[in-house]
């Protein structure tokens, strides 16, 4: 870790402490030296740092906290200015996952799209799939059969479940309560294994492709999925013991990285994030996609925007999830699985051995690929983070001419250090958990 | 998308896009793009359109990003009036109370790749603008914090642009020079 230390010229006009209450989106807009945001690069930390002649320094230290701090989920690395433990100024830096999937996503055509993108967001990989699948059929201008679309929304709750569960897991151990690791992973080791058993991947599945999904629901599915939905609910009784009603739980959580509904929309956020400030906004219930329309769900929001809401909130999501699954069990159309158009999807193995035709339209789709008519559009799902969109341009060639993706945990990363103004070094910790980051979407 | 109701969809844009003059939305022309609502500002008016939306109910700021049309061989669906450039980008806004959806579309030329920051608007366009600029080299006016957010500070180019090569490094079966 570097430490550094700031000299008395770049003093900031407040104390630690809470500021006198203001316009609350006010504090979001603030551009000088009393803004949440550190705005300070490598070097001019190093230059501050560095210089033995500043005269009289203050107690303002300059930390950097990650990137491969445990409790930094993966590679983010803070830069903190602190005084004594109280975080001043903050500022995320991020890049050190970045591999150009974006760029990879114009080489790849639109069938190996789906194997790009689903490594971004590794901890619910179908939501970013099917945000690239949705996007496509726009531009293709494609209706997809009800079954695959119910399919997609099956996959995509316990994807929710799972990823829910893995926040559970991290969330419980970065404040301390370990056990809480073992059992976030138990149970979502029980959807791996459904998901392994559908799409023969316990991750990056390429499973939801434009056009449909990879493949049916295996035989028996409806026991996997009924046996899960029977024993998920009084592991949640037992979350509710371990953590939501202990005093210890709520202390370290309630009340810390706080934000008023103003400041989160003020700065983008979407998702848990947002919801926890009580402003109620879903894309499944404002913008069905899928088949959302027809399920009864609830919108889970908070009231306080702290961390215990945005912990409630992801708990109560999982009821939520497990209201719809069971809805979707019941409801599963029988039919295709994807679209029956012979130039987008590949023909079955069976009938390229009797079939010239068949062979032609599978070499073409799998060297060249389909073409897609030129546009740009905007398809946006609701992940476990907040709003994932795809915004994709085509030029009429089988291959994306732009693919961006509209990533929900590198833009609600911008809301970290305003949530961390004035707490403790300690409580930023269980910020930096209660925001769910997943460090290869913000990359990319 | 099945079973969707889209009757209040204003449907895609064919007839639209031959008579845009008929049709802005803050002073800017007004487009349909599958059913998506687009309006093309210039450099000029974009702080103005961007202000003018906020106050309308557009508080969400929900994504920037841009596109480098270099290569782009198909025709460019712009409105009439709007010349098309090199860089363009993209903002998609939406508001929080009656959830609809807007996109803004600017052309930014290669010769001066610079556009008004919406900073002062909505806050939350500081690390997507970051990122248009570490992308595409669109340098934001008036942004607080106008640097590299992905590729390290001492990157020299930007790896979207579509004369970027992206590198590749020859995979080496057997290496005579090499021990071991």
């Amino acid at each position: 870790m570097n430490v550094t230390e700031t000299p008395a010229e770049s003093s900031v006009g407040e104390a630690p402490g809470e500021p006198a209450a203001a316009d609350s989106a006010e504090r979001v807009r603030r551009r000088g030296d009393d803004s949440a945001v550190l705005r300070m690069s490598d070097t001019e930390a190093a230059e501050i740092g560095g210089d033995p002649r500043t005269p009289d320094h203050d107690q303002r230290v300059l930390l950097n906290m990650g990137p491969s701090h445990p409790s930094t989920h993966g590679v983010l690395r803070l830069m903190l200015e602190l005084e004594g433990e109280t975080v001043l100024r903050s500022k995320p830096v991020v890049g050190y996952l970045h591999t150009g999937m974006e760029k990879q996503g114009e080489q790849l055509s639109y069938l190996q799209g789906c194997t790009n993108v689903t490594r971004m967001d590794y901890a619910s990989p179908l939501f970013t799939e099917l945000a690239f699948s949705l996007a496509t059929e726009k531009l293709l201008e494609i209706e997809i059969p009800e079954r695959a679309t119910w399919i997609r929304m099956l996959m995509c709750e316990f994807n929710r479940l799972a990823s829910h569960f893995l926040f559970m897991a991290s969330n419980g151990m970065d404040l301390g309560a370990v056990g809480m690791m073992i059992y976030g992973w138990r149970e979502r080791e029980e959807i791996l294994r459904f998901f392994e058993k559908v799409t023969g991947l316990r991750m990056n599945h390429n499973y939801i492709r434009p056009g449909g999904v990879a493949a049916d629901l295996p035989d028996g599915w409806q026991y996997d999925v009924a046996r899960l939905l029977e024993i998920i609910p009084p592991r949640l009784e037992e979350y509710d013991k371990l953590m939501t009603g202990q005093p210890i739980w709520r202390a370290r959580l309630q009340g810390v990285g706080a934000m008023a509904p103003e400041e989160a929309v003020a700065l983008s956020a979407t998702g848990p994030l947002l919801r926890s400030t009580g402003v109620a906004v879903d894309l499944r219930r404002d913008e069905p996609y899928l088949a959302y329309d027809r399920v009864e769900f609830d919108v889970i929001v908070g009231t306080y925007g702290d961390s215990y809401d945005r912990y409630a909130i992801r708990l109560n999501e999982i009821r939520e999830s497990i209201r719809i699954l069971h809805q979707i069990l019941d409801m599963m159309p029988p039919g295709d699985y994807r679209v029956q158009d012979k130039k987008i999807t590949p023909p079955p193995r069976a009938r390229i051995d009797e079939s010239m035709e068949a062979l032609i339209h599978h070499f073409k789709i799998f060297t060249e690929g389909y073409k897609v008519p030129a546009g740009e559009v905007y398809a946006a799902v609701e992940s476990p983070r907040g709003e994932l969109g795809v915004y994709m341009v085509s030029d009429g060639s089988s291959h994306p001419y732009r693919m961006h993706v509209r990533s929900p945990s590198f833009i609600n990363l911008q809301c970290l250090p305003h949530l961390m103004q004035y707490g403790l070094i300690a409580d930023g910790v269980a910020i930096i958990s209660s925001v769910d980051p997943i460090m290869g979407e913000v990359d990319r | 998308m099945s079973g969707q109701p889209d009757e209040a969809e204003p449907d895609g844009g064919d007839d639209v896009v031959s008579r845009p003059e008929s049709l802005t939305r803050y002073g800017a022309p007004l487009t349909h793009s599958h059913g998506q609502v687009v309006i093309h500002p210039t450099r000029d008016t974009w702080l103005e359109v961007a202000e003018s939306a906020r106050v309308e109910g557009f508080d969400h700021l929900t994504d920037i990003t841009a596109v480098d049309f270099l290569t782009y061989e198909a025709g460019r669906d712009l409105p009439d009036g709007v010349e098309p450039e090199r860089f363009e980008v993209v903002a998609t806004l939406s508001s929080m109370a009656s959830r609809e959806r807007i996109r803004m579309r600017v052309q930014v030329p290669e010769d001066d790749p610079t556009l008004p920051s919406l900073f002062d608007v909505w806050p939350g366009s500081e690390t997507p603008e970051r990122e248009v600029y570490d992308m595409f080299g669109v340098v934001f006016v008036d942004h607080p914090d106008m640097c590299r957010i992905l590729m390290p500070d001492d990157w020299v180019g930007h790896p979207l642009r579509k004369d970027f090569a992206i590198g590749r490094i020859p995979v080496q079966f057997k290496d005579e020079g090499m021990r071991r």
